[in-house]
């Protein structure tokens, strides 16, 4: 450590190799971010308080889409599972780009945005599908995007298959206006809970979930928790001639 | 049923004609149908009840109850001893740790997870850590050594969580000799746990980009001399409860849960490897370099309760294989990302006050590089930023597959963190399990799933 | 609870307060409350290494109406609060409560929307025990402590005294938020 003249500059493994490259020119906008220190009812000194940078989420992807076992010109694993899909979905007579919004391949791993009424059919392909076969669904996680007008309540779905030893991402979005989506429980019935858990904590309403009633909150609580304009509830915290404010009362870097 | 409240009082604002029938008295809702039971009617199903003529009794179970492992409230529908519907209530311990989550920085984050499930924080950590580390493409920069320590501390974890696992189980069947036993196992790993972090629990010693800090002195030989002890301890639960023909008829064809229904429930862990799977992230998906190491994959044709306590049995064996094998590989070498835009500047030391900086750290902060402090400042209140996109890291905890789904915005703050746990799905699997069986067997059923509620509850 | 509520203050009452303190604390039988973390402490506390046997403690009651002491180990979640409510007022009397872990004091580090701020707000704590979670030989040390209190525990005419007195401290005493000066 000592040898470095200057520790805090890129090194061998600084910034530049490190992290991904930004993609700046894709995907949607969910947020846009002011100033830099969260100093946002004036007294910015510091000058980055003009500061305006907006953040996008990774976007579409182009084929190929490689994955594990690429071969030449890049085609791999997720070039299979996407043409088998796009495929059985030919079978069934729709069309997969009605389907499918849009393929993302970010990280080493493989997202499909689906269109919510098709859902239980991309799922159910998904499992039955002798060349698809996953078999496992390890839930579904709700993420909240306020900024991301249309689409606020994102629903995320990992599908494992254990048979070809893979794992793709569902991704399904609903308007925070209509926060309806098709429930899996007759395919996968383990997002039994899952969808409980998500329905208590986003308000997302799984149409077709045979018990659709909250599971971690009490029953006649108000409001969906881990939403974003749902403030985390923390109480100030008194200590020795100081109050502290809950943690999402204070200011936070932007 | 759902009894609204108020039901008499609300009548007024309906038609007098919704209330004429009984039919009328169940309303259709957004969240399903509502049924208004009140005043007369409960003459009606009084009467109804005397006339069914079965000994159809409801037993609520829990949430606080010896035998149901933290506060799971059971809700069985017995007809005689028979169980005929078993239910579970769970949200008893929700804490809200995915939302806390998001107003502290990415490394503090640790912190919180490994108290989701309490009896397998490193586990916990380690696959927060794996999802940030994808999240900041940083999973090949990882040290060595830090990825073997971490197996090495998961591995002494399974045997930590199984130990209670099969501890507490005893316990609920009344065999008290083998939850000493397990206790007395576990403190031996407690105490290589706080000569490495300091804690005995909620360790948050994996950090984002390795390790809090390096092994201390005299750690290695320590675990040596446990694996050594533990061989020798590991034959006593042989020869207290394998062959016990009271342990023995107490599980066996208990909690019976074939492969179809595991993968339907989503059962994963001992569950699904008791029904003959050998399905094992270790071996399928490995991480933290699993796939050097040497170890088997137990499984049981049984699917009971039986085939997953020898599962466990076996797999602590295993663990101990692998714990060796780490102390093998150990080589000297750093245990953080030699990125300092992530990794914590300090060389986290033990001092006088058993924790706290390095002195050369603070000698260098303090007196001779102003940039070095301000850096520390930024890192240690600001964090690091994580660029936009999110991740999914799964690791195969004791009970299954643990799997963390991590959302960037871009800050230095987690914007969504979702924890898969496998309590949590293994649990929806209890009715399959129990339904049919005696009262007595659903303990022996929820005993075999190995529930922490900190973990289905998170 | 009966008779030695009735003596008049004196020597014979401080003789039954004795006696009656010292029967008390030798059999105090906790009742199992473990929530979260917490609970595996305790566990491991009536366990070998610890074994809360020496102090007559080892049976953990399961029902609340044989207990008299409860343990509350873990963080307190909002659904979880009226139950343990009930639970305390299923005890018989007299009771004491430990709050183990800084959850169950204070809420600790989950100051959210799911826990209680404090198991203070639903039951009265005799003894408050700092950790996350506290090692066991802090449990122990926190039940002796409550032993102490047990053995000491006035009655009759010399309790409402000491209430009394208790009550005019607290309201003498500088509130938290008043005091200033060094963090210690």
């Amino acid at each position: 450590m000592t040898e470095r003249k200057n520790p805090e500059g890129p090194g061998p493994n600084g910034t530049e190799d490190a992290f991904p490259a930004q993609r700046d020119d894709t995907g949607e906008v969910i947020a846009t971010r002011r100033g830099m220190f969260g100093a946002n009812n004036g007294g910015d000194t510091t000058g980055y308080g003009g500061l305006v940078r907006t953040v996008r989420l990774p976007g579409a992807s182009q084929r190929p889409y490689g994955g594990p076992g690429g071969g030449e010109e890049g085609f791999g694993a997720f070039d299979e599972i996407a043409d088998e899909l796009e495929g059985a979905l030919d079978e069934q007579g729709l069309i997969p780009e009605n389907v499918i919004d849009k393929t993302v391949v970010d990280r080493g791993e493989l997202t499909f945005h689906i269109e919510r009424e098709h859902l239980p059919v991309v799922a159910r392909i998904l499992r039955d599908d002798p060349a698809l076969r996953f078999e496992l669904c390890t839930g579904v996680s709700g993420v909240h995007f306020p900024g991301d007008k249309g689409r606020e309540l994102h629903a995320v779905y990992h599908l494992r298959s254990i048979t070809h030893n893979r794992l793709i991402r569902l991704e399904v979005s609903a308007p925070d206006a209509d926060p309806h989506i098709p429930s899996l429980v007759d395919v996968y019935p383990t997002n039994d809970w899952h969808e409980r858990e998500t329905y208590d904590f986003f308000g997302l309403i799984f149409d077709g979930h045979p018990a659709l009633t909250r599971i971690m909150m009490p029953d006649d609580w108000q409001g969906f928790p881990q939403r974003k304009d749902y403030p985390l509830g923390g109480i100030p915290v008194e200590y020795k001639g100081a109050q502290i404010p809950a943690p999402d009362q204070r200011r936070s870097y932007s | 049923m759902t009894t609204a409240p108020h039901s008499h009082s609300s009548a007024g604002h309906h038609t007098a004609s919704d209330f004429d029938t009984a039919e009328s008295l169940a309303r259709e809702t957004t969240e399903g149908t509502v049924y208004n039971v009140s005043g007369g009617d409960w003459d009606e199903i009084a009467a109804s009840a005397v006339k069914s003529d079965d000994e159809r009794i409801i037993v609520n179970m829990g949430p606080q109850h010896p035998s149901t492992h933290g506060v799971l409230r059971l809700i069985l529908e017995i007809d005689g001893e028979t169980v005929t519907e078993a239910r579970c209530g769970i949200g008893y311990l929700h804490t809200g740790i995915e939302k806390n989550l998001e107003f502290r920085t990415w490394t503090q984050g640790t912190t919180f997870v490994t108290r989701m499930d309490y009896l397998t924080p490193f586990f916990n950590e380690t696959a927060y850590c794996l999802a940030v580390e994808k999240l900041l493409g940083i999973t090949g920069d990882i040290p060595d050594r830090a990825s073997v320590i971490r197996v090495m501390l998961m591995e002494l974890n399974r045997l930590s969580s199984h130990l209670v696992a099969i501890a507490t189980g005893g316990m609920e069947l009344g065999a008290t000799t083998i939850m000493i036993y397990g206790f007395r196992d576990r403190e031996l790993i407690l105490d290589i746990y706080e000569l490495i972090t300091g804690l005995r629990m909620n360790h948050a010693y994996i950090r984002p980009g390795g390790l809090a800090q390096d092994l201390p002195p005299g750690a290695v030989d320590q675990v040596r001399a446990f694996v050594k002890k533990m061989r020798k301890n590991l034959p006593e639960y042989d020869k207290l409860a394998t062959g016990n023909p009271v342990f023995k008829g107490r599980m066996e064809g208990i909690g019976y849960l074939d492969l179809a229904g595991c993968m339907a429930t989503g059962a994963t862990g001992p569950i699904v490897r008791s029904a003959g799977l050998p399905h094992d992230l270790r071996k399928s998906q490995p991480y933290c370099g699993y796939e050097d190491y040497e170890f088997d994959i137990p499984t049981a044709d049984t699917c009971d309760s039986y085939g997953r306590f020898l599962i466990r049995l076996e797999e602590m064996r295993q663990s101990l294989r692998i714990v060796e094998q780490c102390l093998d590989r150990l080589e000297p070498g750093p245990v953080m990302v030699a990125d300092k835009k992530i990794a914590w500047p300090a060389q986290l030391a033990l001092g006088p006050d058993g924790l706290g900086n390095s002195l050369d750290h603070i000698k260098k902060i303090m007196g001779t590089s102003m940039e070095a402090l301000i850096h520390h400042f930024k890192l240690v209140t600001e964090g690091f930023r994580v660029p936009p996109g999110q991740a999914y890291a799964a690791v195969e905890s004791p009970k299954g597959e643990l799997g963390v789904h991590a959302v960037s915005d871009g800050g230095t703050r987690p914007y969504r963190v979702h924890f898969r746990d496998p309590s949590f799905t293994n649990l929806q699997a209890m009715a399959a399990m129990c339904e049919g069986g005696q009262v007595a067997d659903v303990i022996v059923a929820v005993a075999s799933i190995d529930p922490v509620m900190g973990g289905v509850d998170r | 609870m009966g008779l030695e509520e009735k003596l008049p203050s004196g020597f014979l009452l401080t003789t039954v307060e004795q006696a009656a303190g010292w029967v008390r604390k030798s059999s105090v039988f906790p009742a199992t409350f473990g929530l979260a973390c917490c609970a595996i402490e305790m566990m491991t506390t009536g366990a070998g290494r610890y074994d809360l046997a020496r102090f007559g403690m080892e049976v953990f009651r399961g029902s609340p109406r044989q207990a008299d002491l409860m343990i509350v180990a873990g963080r307190v979640s909002q659904k979880m609060a009226p139950v343990l409510r009930q639970v305390y007022d299923q005890m018989p009397n007299p009771k004491w409560v430990i709050s183990m872990g800084v959850c169950a004091s204070s809420g600790g580090m989950f100051n959210n929307y799911a826990i209680v701020q404090g198991v203070d707000h639903i039951v009265p704590v005799d003894i408050y025990l700092p950790g996350c979670p506290p090692r066991p030989e802090m449990l122990m040390d926190a039940i002796l402590k409550l032993h102490d209190k047990i053995q000491h525990t006035k009655l009759g005419v010399n309790q409402q005294q000491a209430a009394r007195e208790a009550e005019e401290a607290a309201l003498k005493a500088l509130p938290l938020i008043d005091m200033k000066g060094l963090l210690r």
